[in-house]
């Protein structure tokens, strides 16, 4: 009799956590997707298909990759650099340089570009240097790469460094004692190591990259087919109230995101494995 | 004075890892953020003063501050049920509301501001549901909020998750077994365990709420006075070429962001040492 009481009472127990867990992520994080690949193909394949390749569009797509492309590898060789110096290393000012690492998730996204504003502008600290020399920085690709660089800075060294600190510095100290120079310690003994961590900053790190809105904003000077990014691409069409190309832009954006969380599971299930 | 700065080491590359780590980290990071500092210092107190208790500009942070703090509490709810769902619940599926939840994350914020406009917007379903019994969201301080819970919710699920996990059950059975009821369990036992980590969350959430941008400003309205938050007005500032004005907001901006956090580090290394290190 108590028994089967407490087992109903965990059912239901069970049954009501998870019919308010799932209302929540339903509403608040599954229902926005599905929202935007309604609005995307309201108007049919066609009209998705013309909307993503129209020429603006497609320089959108052209220039976002780009910035990726050159933003995700430099930040990718800070964040194991940094890795290195930190976690391998006891040194002076060391919990001070740990949390300067992690400064740009504190700053707005806005202020970010603010900052290379106040620095590259007109009328910033380089203006008239950069105007003297015909040299653009600001409202043109420079300006967004240095603005994406800024908002993407910690992502491979903040998911680096616990994991470095964790598994400490006793194999390559074995390595290094059996003859292998720094380089080889590094790439055979540290790398394999830590190549989880790393795809899972760099697979953050590029979705980033790749969306982000607010700073790039602030410093794009929203040139059409030049320097509108994807996420800007997509707010100049919505404010001109074109909204069916503006949610079939934001659909590829869309899809980046699902691909980058299922990279994300694979990368977490395979390291909990080799772990295992 | 060299083997004072660092603990001796046989691992090499750290002459190299360390410099290029302080070379990159102040090209990028702290030269920039010095010109801010440094513009805004040009202003003066008093200019700073003027730009800061302008009523649009006091106006701004209100409603920012109010939105990111309510937002905030209502993730800590929201969070802790789906949390807990996450470490104890049981459902088929679970492991894919796991990776769902991170999608405020991973959408970029352009994305996710239409598309919240268009789900609160007073001609969708949702938006005319609501409206029919007197709620408005999009275009108001309620949508400003909104757009802000679904951006802050994986900062709390992801802080008290792992908490959650080392939770050991025993304590709870414990204390059920001594004659606690289910409430006091949890109010007594459960929720002072996992304060810490609901307090990170909460904060994480408050400080990007406070900072966010591009899920906000579409479904904000942008109302001066009313929905305009201080991000947008930072833009605005930018477009009328008043860079005193924008710099003077966004250091009152960042300061308030590394604030919290800073409350919060104060806290908890308060709380591990006073409950010693447990």
């Amino acid at each position: 009799m108590k028994q089967s009481e407490k087992q109903a009472d965990s059912f239901w127990g069970n049954f009501a956590l998870s019919a308010a867990a799932l209302m929540i992520v339903g509403l608040l994080v599954v229902l926005p997707l599905l929202v935007v690949l309604k609005e995307a193909f309201a108007g049919g394949v066609r009209v998705w298909l013309a909307s993503v390749s129209d020429p603006d569009a497609r320089s959108a797509v052209w220039l976002t990759l780009g910035v990726a492309a050159a933003v995700v590898p430099l930040n990718t060789v800070f964040g194991v650099a940094a890795a290195w110096a930190l976690a391998k290393f006891r040194f002076k000012g060391r919990s001070l340089l740990l949390s300067l690492v992690d400064l740009p998730f504190a700053v707005s996204p806005v202020v970010a570009g603010l900052i290379f504003i106040l620095v590259f502008g007109r009328h910033g600290w380089l203006g008239a240097w950069l105007t003297d020399h015909h040299l653009r920085v600001v409202f043109a690709v420079p300006g967004i790469l240095l603005a994406t660089l800024f908002v993407t800075f910690p992502f491979v060294a903040r998911e680096l460094i616990p994991l470095m600190t964790e598994q400490g510095s006793e194999e390559e100290q074995a390595a290094l004692s059996l003859g292998a120079t720094g380089w080889q310690t590094f790439l055979k003994v540290t790398l394999p190591n830590i190549k989880w961590g790393l795809l899972y900053g760099i697979i953050l790190c590029n979705a980033r990259a790749m969306g982000e809105f607010g700073a790039v904003s602030v410093v794009s000077g929203h040139i059409r087919g030049e320097t509108n990014t994807l996420p800007l691409h997509i707010e100049v069409l919505y404010n001109e109230y074109r909204f069916t190309a503006s949610f079939a832009c934001a659909s590829l954006l869309a899809g980046l995101a699902v691909v980058t969380l299922i990279l994300k599971t694979v990368v977490e299930l395979k390291s909990a494995r080799d772990a295992a | 004075m060299k083997l004072k700065f660092r603990e001796k080491s046989v691992l090499p590359g750290f002459g190299l890892s360390f410099g290029f780590t302080v070379f990159y980290l102040s090209l990028l990071v702290l030269v920039p953020l010095c010109a801010l500092v440094l513009r805004s210092s040009a202003l003066g107190v008093a200019g700073f003063a003027e730009t800061i208790l302008h009523p649009r500009v006091v106006a701004s942070f209100k409603v920012t501050f109010l939105s990111a703090f309510k937002a905030a509490l209502i993730n800590v709810v929201l969070g802790v049920t789906v949390a807990w769902f996450l470490v104890r619940g049981r459902f088929p599926l679970k492991r894919l509301v796991d990776a769902l939840v991170d999608l405020p994350f991973a959408l970029p914020t352009a994305v996710s501001g239409i598309a919240l406009t268009a789900l609160f917007a007073p001609n969708s379903a949702l938006g005319a549901a609501l409206g029919k019994v007197g709620v408005k969201v999009a275009f108001t301080s309620t949508g400003i909020m909104v757009a802000m819970i679904f951006i802050g919710l994986p900062f709390v699920i992801r802080s008290v998750q792992p908490a959650l996990a080392d939770l050991s059950k025993e304590l709870e059975e414990a204390a059920l077994s001594l004659g606690a009821s289910r409430f006091q369990t949890w109010w007594r036992v459960v929720l002072p365990l996992l304060a810490p980590a609901i307090l990170s969350g909460f904060t994480l959430a408050f400080s990007r709420a406070l900072g966010e941008y591009g899920s906000v400003v579409f479904i904000a309205g942008n109302m001066p006075m009313k929905t305009e938050i201080a991000s947008l007005l930072i833009i605005t500032k930018l477009e009328q070429f008043d860079y005193a004005g924008a710099t003077a907001i966004a250091v009152a901006l960042l300061s308030l962001s590394l604030l919290s956090i800073l409350l919060v580090n104060v806290f908890q290394s308060w709380t591990a040492r006073n409950l010693g290190g447990a």
